[in-house]
């Protein structure tokens, strides 16, 4: 091992039930270096990160810590806080009940002489560990109360407070708006400066080069290659990620201005939910694709899970193809042809210990009752539709969905939904968390959506993916729809729209 | 080599297993143990004891396991509900405040059926409280657990209420010319009530999806507040029935004893039975399997001698055994260790 070598990971092998995640697999870090690590979905990124820091034990290879003699083997997140790593992970990995003060601190309470828990100081730490990310806010609240950005920030300090050298991010960016991933910036040039190591995932090319030294590039597995940030432009990052040429996104982007049916599909007049978003009209017609942006908590997915009756409506009226209908519950929304897949994944999609096969028909069964079994051959045919169409990797149909990655995993709540064959699909977030290749995949799926007739509601944080699909576009802040934009728009007119007057 | 395997991945492999190794201790100890003869024109022996007696816990054990899925809770109240619901038939049959009848004063199957339908509000008060109030599993039935008795007292006046008419003995004894113990036929008829409902509807797709991931299943459009209810229905309909085959036994309803720590046996039984009281995905016949292995230790220790006060140690002894060996997390230990000794064995050989 060199002198500035914190890390090194030779041939790592680990295999799953009917899948070889990492075959001969290898990562370096170096001392104050910021290391991408990037891949498709089930690259094995995630899987790599969790053989180091002991979620995972790997059935073969070698790794190295500075100072540390010999093979590392951590058996536990326990073993490698130990040994200076610390791990914030995608999904966050907090407890919700507790406050922030005793979510950064748990584990290591700062304790008095009585060997009580000293509240004060505790407070006190937590308050200035906040500050020092810019983040005003109150410790002592529990944690549920603020948005998913802020608790990703959370985790983030926790990690960062522990003394560490080596700090792991897996995608720590997905719930973040841009002006939280420069603050994450700044923390984690900051660190690099004072020496520690940072192993960051990410799916977002323009955050690799704002802030990466070096790339390690998996694919299926395997070790594609390390590179300097210098030497690897885009275009060939993506080009070895994907193992292929990569045909420009650009390409997918709609032929012309479309003509838009004069049919109504959903109307909404005056909904709303208490204290989550205010009274809203939307209207959406056959085969149209509008985009819902605005920043975090602005009311983006309030608004739609008001419409699908995810939260129930409070006031107003809703009318689907220009008849009256009273949704009372998601069930109500599904049976009039609507589906909506939700931005929080592991909280409101997945099913993980059922199979994917149950998964994909679940929302299908829902809509036929609980007396119209489908028959299980229908099941099967469904489900192996769907794993081929969307190309959805996974051992079998019957394994269960918590071992499918993340981007699988979407792509079987995604199933569920156009199994039911929705007249009006609501997709939030659809792209978090996937990888290139696969977001391409999407946005060309929603467009041939569309094209057959189905309205849909795409959202998404980022602004480009939406200009690419979508013809109009409503735009939220504060709880509030506050315009609608369509025609010429362009990432800054979009921008400008979100941020309103103040800036 | 690779049939053992997949024999042993199965769920139900265990359970089995356990209820073998019970049963073969039992052969070596006493050889006549199998052994089934004919006496007073029935059926007698230790396996027809045990198929009898555990014929209770067999189907409270299903109605448990349906609660356990949809509420990572379990029901503690299905003791106290047998026994209310023994209470309530035996006043309904012998009329209020009669302790001892030779005549009825209803027809029996209104009497029978009023005790299930007791059950059943039992199970739906229960369902109320935790699924449409979110109270905790075990507290909101821990309000029946201790009521019940009570209420089923006052139904019976404060007394035994005796009912010393033939009929009524059937359900927990024998029919005339039938040399099966009724009670096993009225577990085989619950349990393929149940499974055939399970397996022509939804139902079970909808309780461990309601179960693994609540919020989610909304979303999907299932109501899972209605499927938690609807199985501590289920389950307060299994106790009900449970307490009529008790209530059989002794032809009479002793409030304080009828189902007397049963809900304890019926949470193991669903445990043994290698269900997770975490709740989402179950097996049916595994809590069965584990409904009669209990069975088969308490009548074992009781035919080797051990006495009723000591017994309940031996119990839980081998309980903690099966349940340790079952457990997740043992399971991936050994699962560990094998794949280890087999990577150091494939390297080996690469290196030869």
């Amino acid at each position: 091992m060199e002198q500035n070598e914190l890390i090194v990971m030779r041939d790592i092998v680990k295999a799953f039930p009917g899948v070889m995640a990492l075959n001969h697999a290898q990562l370096t870090l170096h001392k104050g270096e910021i290391h991408a690590l990037m891949g498709e979905n089930g690259a094995g990124k995630s899987t790599i990160i969790k053989c180091l820091t002991g979620v995972y034990e790997r059935d073969a290879g070698e790794v190295y810590v500075q100072g540390v003699e010999g093979n590392v083997f951590n058996h536990s997140t326990e073993d490698a806080q130990k040994i200076g790593i610390a791990t914030v992970y995608q999904e966050i990995n907090l407890c919700p009940n507790l406050s922030v003060a005793e979510n950064l601190f748990i584990g290591r309470e700062p304790v008095t002489k009585l060997g009580t828990i000293n509240w004060r100081a505790m407070n006190k730490k937590a308050k200035e560990i906040m500050d020092g990310l810019g983040i005003k806010i109150d410790v002592t609240v529990a944690l549920e109360n603020y948005s998913l950005a802020i608790q990703q920030m959370i985790a983030i300090a926790r990690a960062v407070d522990m003394e560490c050298k080596v700090l792991i991010l897996d995608e720590p960016t997905s719930s973040l708006d841009d002006n939280e991933v420069e603050k994450l910036f700044d923390v984690m040039r900051d660190l690099k400066k004072k020496g520690v190591g940072i192993i960051f995932v990410t799916h977002f090319l323009e955050q690799v080069y704002a802030v990466c030294d070096r790339i390690t590039v998996m694919r299926n597995g395997g070790f594609v290659g390390d590179y300097s940030i210098s030497e690897l432009p885009r275009v060939k990052l993506v080009a070895a990620m994907l193992g292929k040429d990569f045909d420009d996104l650009a390409a997918i982007k709609p032929e012309g201005t479309q003509e838009i049916d004069p049919e109504i599909m959903l109307k909404a007049e005056g909904l709303s939910h208490k204290g989550t978003i205010k009274p809203f009209d939307f209207e959406i017609h056959k085969g149209e694709v509008v985009g819902v942006t605005g920043l975090l908590g602005s009311g983006r997915s309030e608004m739609v899970r008001c419409i699908y009756g995810a939260d129930k409506s409070q006031t107003g009226k809703e009318y689907m193809k220009g008849k009256e209908i009273n949704i009372k519950s998601p069930l109500d929304s599904i049976k009039e042809g609507m589906a909506y897949l939700p931005d929080d994944r592991k909280a409101d999609g997945c099913i993980g210990e059922l199979s994917v096969r149950d998964n994909i028909i679940l929302a299908l069964q829902a809509r036929n009752g609980m007396f119209k079994k489908v028959p299980r051959s229908k099941q099967i045919e469904i489900a192996d539709k769907f794993i081929d169409m969307l190309q959805i990797k996974t051992a079998s149909r019957e394994t269960p969905l918590s071992q499918l990655s993340g981007g699988n995993q979407q792509k079987v709540i995604l199933a569920r939904w156009l199994c039911t064959h929705p007249d009006f699909l609501i997709l939030d977030e659809p792209t978090r968390g996937i990888d290139i290749g696969t977001k391409t995949e999407f946005q060309k799926l929603i467009l041939q959506f569309a094209k057959e007739g189905m309205s849909v509601v795409f959202i998404s944080s980022e602004i480009e993916e939406m200009l690419r699909t979508c013809t109009r576009m409503c735009v939220m802040r504060d709880g509030e729809k506050v315009d609608e934009i369509e025609g010429d728009m362009t990432q800054e007119s979009v921008m400008s729209a979100i941020a309103g007057g103040e800036k | 080599m690779d049939k053992i395997k997949k024999l042993t991945k199965q769920q139900l492999f265990l359970p089995f297993f356990c209820l073998l190794i019970v049963l073969l201790i039992n052969l070596i100890k006493s050889p006549t143990f199998f052994n089934i003869g004919i006496q007073h024109g029935v059926l007698y022996g230790r396996i027809i004891d045990i198929l009898n007696r555990g014929s209770e816990i067999a189907i409270l054990a299903v109605g448990q396991t349906l609660v356990v899925a949809v509420s990572a809770g379990t029901d503690i109240s299905v003791g106290s509900v047998m026994s209310l619901s023994a209470c309530g038939t035996c006043m309904m049959l012998a009329g209020y405040g009669v302790n001892s009848t030779t005549h009825l004063a209803v027809p029996m199957g209104v009497g029978i059926l009023f005790g299930i339908f007791l059950g059943g509000l039992c199970g739906a008060m229960n369902g109320a409280l935790v699924a449409k109030l979110k109270i905790q599993p075990m507290v909101a039935t821990l309000i029946l657990f201790t009521a019940a008795r009570a209420v089923g007292l006052l139904l019976c006046n404060n007394q035994i209420t005796y009912i010393r008419y033939e009929p009524y003995k059937y359900l927990g004894n024998f029919i005339p010319g039938c040399p099966i113990p009724t009670a096993i036929f009225v577990t085989i008829a619950v349990i393929a009530v149940v499974s055939i409902f399970l397996k022509k509807t939804a139902l079970g797709l909808y309780i461990q999806s309601a179960g693994i991931n609540s919020r989610a299943a909304r979303i999907a459009g299932i109501n899972s507040a209605l499927i938690c209810f609807v199985c501590y229905v289920i389950c307060g309909l299994c106790a009900g029935i449970a307490g009529m085959v008790a209530s059989s036994r002794i032809y009479s309803a002793d409030s304080n004893n009828i189902g007397l720590n049963y809900e304890l046996d019926a949470i193991l039984a669903v445990a043994l039975g290698g269900n997770s009281l975490g709740g989402g995905k179950f097996n049916l016949a595994g809590s069965v399997i584990g409904a009669y292995t209990i069975q088969a230790i308490t009548t074992t220790l009781l035919a080797m001698g051990v006495s009723t006060d000591q017994a309940p140690v031996v119990k839980a002894i081998i309980v903690v055994i099966i349940v340790v060996v079952q457990a997740p997390t043992f399971k991936e230990w050994i699962a560990n260790n094998e794949a280890k000794r087999k990577a150091l064995r494939a390297e080996g050989g690469q290196q030869a």
